[in-house]
């Protein structure tokens, strides 16, 4: 074996071990919170509520408020982005203005989300006088999505072949009615992967949403569904701990027995559902696509 | 680009407009990308319910002549001089864009079913133009197909996905569809490019047929293509058209020796 073949193969054996590091990192944390937090894991933990002073308490709320706030921010960021994605890469030409445009989303997009929550305080909380509550929490989200979810769509909609512009053109339609019945439906196994995957991030988050959502999760009557009435489980004015914000809480704050085991169990349905949304994405977006293509 | 001025180095063929139905026309065309002047010189006549190739190398400007013609270049390029549709200039700002390219219909080089069924290819447009009524629908969608001749492979399965075709099959649907909002004239950018050979014979022969109710306008790379298919021939070079002739006259006595070059296989 000359120099240069024994150049190559060491460089390949070290390139494989960084990446065999970046993955047993993943492999690590991943293991030791589903080890340690699992068992904790029950239905009735999933299900009651928290108890501050006692053992044994849940993270119901947490977990309800976490899927409701995601809910409201994606129905809120949703038309936005898709607005914004379409303009940018169907409409925007090159130009000061589009660039100004990609610069503000490349720079929101890199805001530290705590920067982001502190500007909800001050904006949603405190200017709008919303308190805390999940309409603040889900505006924050909202601010904080935006740019990668707009991203996304943007890379869904250059996805699709020019072909397909043309032939809409080229039938007379114009090109308004060409992106909203040909292009974005040709689009959407890359948009509703690019919202999952945004999803997963939107879960997870906690620092937008100490200032904003709060950091309690009074009662709620499951029984009443009516939004205006304020212990209502979809009342936007209450405020709502989500469940990554508890995890912070409790490590920092908490004071009930079995801290430990009611953090990590946490820990480890957050971790659990993140995962789901990522490895899903692209599972959905590809049978999406094979329903769109498929021979029934 | 050619010095091409001297009108000996041109052969243009005009009808007798007493004799013949001109249905598009040409005159006085340039087109322009930015600045660059991209074609010129193409003062060309169709003929109602014939097929006319465009032949030429590639970037003779034979498809941005064509692209121009329902004014698919619209945001591309600049298109100045006039071009006749049943004797309106179309190319003028206050001409609708969508009417035209109604009547003026296009198939493209790569087929491109919508990522809608076979079915809803086909009625999209007309839905559009608020067109709901089921009967008619099915009606047009039985029609087209049988038209672009491939009603027999897809009748049982209009609903299932257009983008499951085969190519061949994707760019008769798409005939189909451009057929279904009634155009006049119908422009072809290389149709068969993609395509196998069987596929292209049976394309070549669902064109023949369509030109007893359509003016026909096909780009194409192949000569022996445009030889079987066409009755007449434009040869495009450098941006010009250089000949146009009966096909039968350009392939066996061009009057320009480029065109004879590029038909003999000497460049292109």
């Amino acid at each position: 074996m000359n120099r240069t073949q024994k150049q190559s193969r060491t460089a390949i054996l070290i390139l494989r071990l960084i990446a065999g590091l970046v993955v047993l990192i993943l492999a690590f944390l991943i293991g030791y919170i589903f080890i340690t937090g699992l068992p904790n894991v029950s239905w009735r933990f999933l299900t009651s509520p928290a108890k501050a002073f006692t053992a044994g308490g849940g993270i119901g709320i947490q977990l309800f408020n976490s899927i409701y706030l995601l809910i409201l921010a994606m129905l809120i960021s949703l038309p936005i982005a898709l607005g914004a994605s379409i303009y940018l890469n169907e409409y925007a030409k090159d130009n000061w203005f589009t660039s100004t445009i990609r610069t503000a989303i490349e720079i929101l997009s890199s805001l530290p989300s705590v920067v982001v929550g502190l500007f909800g305080f001050l904006l949603f909380v405190i200017q709008f006088n919303y308190g805390f509550s999940i309409i603040s929490g889900a505006l924050t989200l909202t601010i904080f999505n935006l740019p990668l979810l707009t991203r996304n769509i943007e890379e869904a909609l250059a996805g699709v072949s020019d072909d397909q512009r043309q032939g809409g053109l080229g039938l007379g339609l114009s090109k308004y009615e060409t992106i909203i019945h040909i292009v974005v439906p040709a689009a959407l196994p890359g948009i509703i992967s690019g919202i999952i995957l945004c999803s997963g991030r939107v879960f997870g988050e906690a620092a937008a949403l100490i200032y904003t959502a709060g950091q309690s999760a009074p009662a709620l009557n499951f029984g009443d569904w009516n939004p205006f009435n304020i212990d209502s489980p979809l009342s936007p004015l209450r405020p709502a701990e989500t469940l990554a914000v508890h995890i912070w809480k409790i490590n920092s704050e908490g004071i009930m027995p079995d801290l430990t085991k009611v953090s990590s169990g946490a820990a480890a349905v957050l971790v659990l559902a993140i995962l789901i949304f990522n490895l899903s994405a692209r599972y959905i977006g590809r049978k999406v696509f094979e329903k769109m293509t498929s021979v029934n | 680009m050619l010095n091409s001025n001297n009108p000996t180095d041109r052969f243009i063929y005009h009808f007798n407009p007493e004799e013949t139905t001109i249905t598009m026309q040409t005159k006085n065309l340039e087109v322009y990308y930015g600045k660059t002047l991209a074609m010129q010189h193409a003062d060309i006549q169709f003929k109602q319910n014939t097929i006319t190739a465009l032949i030429g190398p590639s970037g003779s400007g034979k498809s941005t002549f064509l692209r121009s013609l329902n004014r698919m270049n619209d945001d591309v390029a600049t298109v100045k001089g006039q071009i006749l549709y049943q004797g309106v200039d179309i190319n003028q700002p206050k001409i609708d864009v969508y009417e035209v390219r109604r009547r003026i219909g296009m198939v493209f080089q790569r087929p491109n079913p919508f990522a809608k069924s076979i079915y809803g290819n086909i009625t999209f447009a007309l839905e559009r133009r608020g067109i709901h009524d089921k009967r008619v629908l099915d009606e047009v969608v039985e029609k087209t197909l049988k038209q672009a001749a491939v009603w027999d492979q897809v009748k049982d399965n209009l609903h299932k996905s257009a983008l499951s075709l085969s190519g061949g099959q994707a760019q008769r649907v798409c005939i189909a569809r451009a057929l279904a909002v009634q155009p006049d004239v119908l422009l072809l950018d290389e149709p068969a490019s993609a395509l196998d050979p069987v596929s292209t014979q049976q394309l070549e022969q669902t064109l023949r047929e369509l030109k007893q109710d359509y003016t026909i306008i096909i780009v194409t790379h192949n000569m022996q293509q445009a030889a079987r298919l066409s009755d007449y021939t434009v040869f495009f070079n450098l941006g010009e058209a250089i000949e146009y002739n009966k096909t039968r006259k350009v392939f066996t006595r061009p009057k320009i020796e480029l065109t004879d070059d590029y038909v003999s296989g000497n460049f292109g």
